[in-house]
């Protein structure tokens, strides 16, 4: 006998109980805590304040607990937190040539002013399981410079110099704010590099190596990657000068791509640009692939890509969006399927008629002309 | 250090704040002028996953008022995972009173159906909306779709209904039938089965259409003209079932197939519960 589906709202509480549970995982060890994911997890953290567009350590430490890990629930459970909150004030343009370099690398010049700076990088570690923290060895302290690094010239400023390389200016318009106005395409580069910036780091590193295999080919060097910190600074309307309002890490890449030019330019470097919160390294040079990929049509290029298309590339970028409808999928599709289910039925039993008689139009189904 | 102790409470009335709620609102006034055309609005996060209904949400958030009694329905039932749910989110930050009988509600958030009670002046429908854009699926760009309704160049909408006919003997569309709405726009009516087209011609409610994740919204205002889009020597005709509901006997409703065994078992029974369950009661 048929009883109805009820009784959701008692199966909710008991799955989020039990997801509770299973959070927690064994009471034999000790609960991990939201300052042991802020200090140990970081790289973690980045992503997850990247993605969700709020530069907040702690409350993306939180968000990576409470969603067990999961990187794209963390960055929604961010996001819509984020949401939430006031605009209180608009920042200036971050200035990340004054950083306070932590990490800085080029792979065009040997020798840059300020020096390569490897910073903490897991390039050049050998990929070998280290047994000796499944031991809980103790991490020797790093090794100290007597003096803070100087603030470094970025190193495309050098090329900018002798016009090599297209130079780019504030036009001052103000930005489209992507997080209070719909999308409305074809946008500009502005917007555009927003969309990246919180766009899913899988998702842009498929697009960016899409782009090195050969589909909108834009032959990159990685100009200059960088990564420390940038004052975050305000206009006070009492004050002359900007006010300083804190600290926050970013990454920065600047890539140099392959010329173009006209009878009317000179032949000249482009260029792709990424920035993401905290240590970020791949998903800014993954964006800075991208940026220059969707440059193609302002560059004159042919569009042969799919990273060059901006509609397809920006409305899908986004995890919590594609997540989202993607889930959507478990949701009860009951009608629908239903209304598939008759006609499926249908078109089946007029087919089955028609193989009796073959002589019969499809279209006058006598079945179908009194409906 | 952030305080955050309060984090569950403090949020506005119906959880947007009032100038998001002003900004819908505004966006609901202009898609009333302009009826079945998409209207886009700076869609929040919101504590949903998109595609589960945070376009409607947002929608159903800037309507509601302390006053209004509120129903939500998923599939037609009001006791699926996902209305109730939203029901609960809407009792926890509006504490407004819900309901599931059609009749008594002010504003009614659906997802896939229309009740089969006809709606009344003053009520408020509410989809929810998946991809709001009819013509999306035979052109992916939303520059060309913009430029498509702005001629009001419909033709290929009607090919890919002939295409159907051609291959299949009928159109096979069953659900987010295409409709036009006052003769101007093509519309997505979202995902209700085409059974329910017949309910949005001429209606004496409002119906109002949200999509989040899309960033749309669109409305179709009390007592428009609202027609399925077909040809004259293939009229628009809804599903049929060939027995009633099993459980109240209706034979003018759209029914849910329930099987009941694994040796082909199965048996029919409205989608719209709160209908069929008043049904039941009268005939008590």
């Amino acid at each position: 006998m048929y009883v109805a589906v009820k009784g959701g709202e008692q199966a909710i509480a008991n799955a989020h109980r039990w997801l509770a549970d299973r959070r927690r995982g064994s009471r034999e060890s000790a609960e991990l805590e939201v300052a042991q994911v802020e200090g140990q997890l970081r790289l973690a953290v980045a992503r997850v304040m990247a993605e969700a567009s709020l530069y907040d350590p702690e409350l993306a430490a939180l968000a990576i607990k409470q969603a067990s890990g999961d990187m794209v629930e963390a960055v929604f459970l961010l996001r819509a937190y984020r949401t939430t909150l006031p605009r209180l004030a608009e920042t200036v343009p971050l200035d990340t040539a004054a950083m306070h370099i932590e990490r800085r690398v080029s792979a065009t010049y040997k020798d840059i002013p300020g020096g390569q700076v490897l910073g903490p990088t897991y390039d050049y570690t050998h990929r070998l399981l280290d047994f000796l923290q499944l031991a809980k060895g103790e991490t020797p302290t790093p090794v100290e410079a007597e003096e803070m690094l100087a603030t470094c010239p970025q190193i495309l400023e050098l090329l900018d110099d002798e016009g090599l390389l297209e130079r780019e200016a504030d036009d001052g318009s103000e930005p489209y704010d992507i997080t209070r106005d719909p999308p409305d395409f074809p946008v500009d580069r502005a917007t555009r590099l927003q969309m990246l910036a919180r766009g899913d780091e899988g998702y842009l590193l498929a697009l960016g190596y899409s782009t090195q295999r050969g589909y909108g080919r834009n032959h990159p060097f990685a100009g200059e990657i960088r990564l420390g910190r940038v004052a975050v600074e305000i206009e006070v309307e009492e004050c002359e000068v900007p006010m300083c309002i804190g600290e926050i890490e970013i990454s920065e890449c600047q890539m140099i791509n392959q010329f173009g030019g006209s009878r009317e330019v000179a032949p000249q470097f482009t260029r792709g640009y990424g920035l993401a919160f905290g240590h970020n390294e791949r998903k800014t040079m993954a964006m800075a692939l991208v940026d220059r990929a969707l440059r193609a049509e302002e560059l004159g290029e042919t569009p042969t890509g799919p990273a060059q298309q901006a509609e397809f590339v920006l409305a899908h970028a986004d995890s919590v969006e594609s997540a989202g409808f993607v889930s959507h999928l478990k949701l009860p599709h009951y009608v629908d399927f239903q209304s598939e289910l008759e006609l499926l039925r249908r078109l089946r039993r007029e087919h089955a008629a028609r193989r009796l008689q073959p002589d019969e139009q499809p279209t006058t189904a006598p079945e179908e002309q009194q409906a | 250090m952030n305080d955050y102790s309060d984090a569950t409470t403090g949020y506005n009335f119906a959880y947007l704040d009032e100038q998001t709620k002003r900004m819908i609102r505004r966006g609901l006034l202009k898609a009333v002028a302009i009826p079945g055309y998409q209207v886009p609005f700076g869609g929040r996060e919101m504590p949903m996953p998109y595609g589960w209904g945070t376009g409607g949400m947002q929608l159903t958030a800037s309507v509601l008022g302390q006053d209004d009694v509120l129903k939500v329905i998923d599939q037609g039932a009001d006791d699926t995972t996902n209305a109730v749910s939203i029901r609960a989110f809407f009792e926890r930050v509006a504490g407004v009173t819900t309901t599931s009988a059609t009749a008594e509600a002010d504003v009614i958030q659906t997802r896939h159906r229309i009740p089969e009670q006809p709606l009344r002046q003053g009520q408020i429908l509410v989809f929810q909306v998946p991809i709001p854009e009819p013509l999306r699926f035979i052109e992916p760009s939303e520059e060309e779709t913009r430029l498509m309704h702005a001629l009001e160049e419909y033709g290929v909408m009607h090919v890919k209904l002939y295409e159907d006919i051609a291959r299949h003997g009928h159109i096979a569309t069953t659900y987010a039938y295409p409709v036009k709405v006052d003769g101007r726009y093509v519309t997505d009516p979202s995902p209700i089965p085409k059974f329910d087209n017949p309910k949005l011609h001429m209606a004496e409610a409002l119906m109002l259409f949200g999509a989040g994740r899309e960033k749309r919204l669109y409305a179709i205002p009390p007592y428009t003209r609202v027609e399925s889009l077909d040809f004259e020597d293939h009229p628009f005709e809804v599903q049929q079932w060939e027995e009633p509901c099993a459980i109240c006997g209706a034979r003018d409703t759209f029914l849910d197939e329930v099987i009941t065994d694994d040796r082909g078992g199965r048996m029919f029974v409205c989608s719209d519960t709160d209908y069929c369950q008043s049904r039941r009661e009268e005939v008590a």
